[in-house]
């Protein structure tokens, strides 16, 4: 018989256990993601899911963003006359922080949440195990595909959400300052530079591939019936959340060295 | 002498400071419909996905076909799971798919080189040997719980597997809809020449559909036989209020 006394302490042998299994789940992602069946239609149809069907709650956002950060800098700025760097400013925090870090955590919010308790219901269903006895990998059918989807779309929406916040500044700049378009995104892209693309982007890919493996993880191995299935949902949004402003703080130390080195 | 299709010995699993199961041994013969009973949380329903290695067994030896499962990689597991048919307690159809999707789906990603005719046609046979051949485009949540425990064997046959495991087949039905399931199971039997097991706690289920019962009690099998021989002369307390309940004595 197996032996059932725990190592540590119950508590630290499931915390040491729970981590492991994450590893594992992270680690065969990538032992698997090269590998054919590679369910090309099923990534499409995530990508359109996650991508396509956030517009509009990015967009709003997104725009938002724009008027009210332009709106709370500009009382700073006029204290030392320099009102004309509103674009800058707007362009610099939008681009390196903004964008990236907002669009996250919308995404862990709507798409995070909604990737945990779509799995964590096909879990408690039986669904994955339907699968499974039919010689269906779901991990390849349902994890690969949407960690991609979201791995890809982040970034998409990244640039989108920039262009949106960038936007609504510009309205707020061209009704109080008078500055054309063609003026605002002059200033804009003398401000920015091609590492702070560079580095949002792969940042983004970050960002969307936590997402995505966290909701992923938390409803695949969702427990407990109902009730586990919004257990995942939250915790998807919780951990994808706390991991996205960690990975934050990394990756400004890491540009910030390059930047400055 | 008859020839075992599942071969189990010796069979142990625990949950955490729970045994499931302690020390099962059973065998399923070819062709036959063999009934295992039990109260809920017995471990029938563990038993029969640790055949199809959905859990891990702790200790025990376990031949399906003639494979012993230990030494089987993952592939061959899956070659060996293509002749396993799992019909679902909550039937476990693919919430996001319609029913023709739902059948399609094990057979399009296990079967290469079908012809869009080819699959239709399997589909539709399929449907109407169920006796639901109108369902074809409508979505899983749009089914009655019979309709839908149809499907899920529907879906399960379309691959033509040897050997059947009905997890609870009845649970939850009208008697009238039982009906029809138990006599679905024993024509899935005869047109598709399978060896079942069926896991259930219906005592009706299982003298319908059973040649041979194993009432599972605290983790093993106090009783193997024919349905008369387990219940009409029961002196194991377990199984004499078990079927007294079934039959309300």
């Amino acid at each position: 018989m197996k032996d059932k006394r725990p190592v540590l302490s119950k508590k630290l042998d499931n915390f040491f256990r729970g981590l492991a299994d994450a590893f594992a789940f992270v680690k065969r992602f990538f032992q698997e993601v090269w590998f054919p069946p590679y369910e090309f239609k099923e990534i499409l149809r995530q990508c359109y899911e996650i991508g396509y069907r956030s517009l509009p709650l990015i967009s709003l956002t997104g725009f938002i963003i724009g008027i009210v950060f332009t709106n709370q800098s500009r009382p700073s700025l006029a204290e030392f006359g320099a009102t004309s760097w509103l674009p800058a400013l707007i362009s610099i925090a939008v681009v390196r922080a903004l964008g990236p870090l907002v669009t996250a955590l919308i995404a862990a919010g709507k798409v995070g949440s909604s990737i945990g308790a779509e799995l964590g219901s096909m879990k408690v269903t039986e669904q994955i195990d339907a699968m499974e006895v039919s010689a269906i990998n779901p991990f390849k059918y349902l994890v690969i595909t949407r960690t991609l989807a979201t791995t890809f779309m982040i970034p998409v929406l990244v640039m989108y959400t920039d262009f949106v916040a960038l936007m609504g500044s510009f309205i707020n700049v061209n009704q109080n300052e008078l500055v054309s378009l063609s003026t605002f995104f002059v200033q804009v892209f003398e401000s920015i530079s091609f590492l702070d693309i560079f580095s949002s982007v792969i940042k983004s890919l970050v960002f969307g591939f936590t997402i995505g493996i966290v909701g992923c993880y938390k409803g695949y191995n969702s427990t407990k019936g109902t009730e586990g299935v919004g257990q995942a949902a939250n915790s998807s949004v919780v951990m994808s959340m706390f991991l996205i402003f960690i990975e934050e703080l990394l990756a400004l130390q890491i540009v910030n060295a390059i930047r400055y080195a | 002498m008859r020839e075992s299709v599942i071969e189990i010995r010796n069979l142990y699993k625990s949950f955490g400071d729970n045994d499931v199961l302690r020390g099962v041994d059973l065998d399923l013969y070819k062709g036959e419909n063999l009934v295992v009973l039990g109260k809920s949380g017995s471990g029938k329903s563990v038993l029969i996905k640790i055949l199809v290695q959905l859990l891990k067994q702790d200790e025990g030896y376990i031949k399906i076909l003639g494979k012993d499962l230990s030494k089987l990689n993952l592939r061959e597991l899956n070659q060996l799971r293509l002749k396993i048919g799992f019909a679902f307690q909550a039937s476990a159809l693919y919430d996001s798919m319609t029913v023709r999707e739902n059948l399609e789906f094990p057979l399009t990603r296990n079967v290469k080189n079908l012809s869009r005719k080819e699959i239709d046609y399997k589909v539709e046979r399929l449907l109407d040997s169920v006796g639901l051949p109108n369902t074809i485009n409508q979505m899983p949540s749009e089914l009655s719980g019979g309709q839908k425990k149809r499907i899920g064997v529907a879906r399960t046959l379309i691959l033509n597997p040897e050997i059947m495991f009905y997890d609870e087949p009845t649970a939850g039905l009208d008697p009238i809809t039982c009906i029809d399931i138990n006599n679905l199971i024993n024509q899935v039997r005869e047109e598709y020449k399978t060896s079942s097991i069926v896991i259930t706690h219906d005592l009706t289920c299982a003298k319908v559909t059973g040649d041979r019962m194993a009432v599972l009690v605290k983790g093993q099998f106090k009783a193997v036989g024919s349905f008369e021989d387990v219940f009409e002369n029961a002196s194991d307390p377990n199984i004499k209020s078990f079927y007294d309940y079934n039959f309300i004595k």
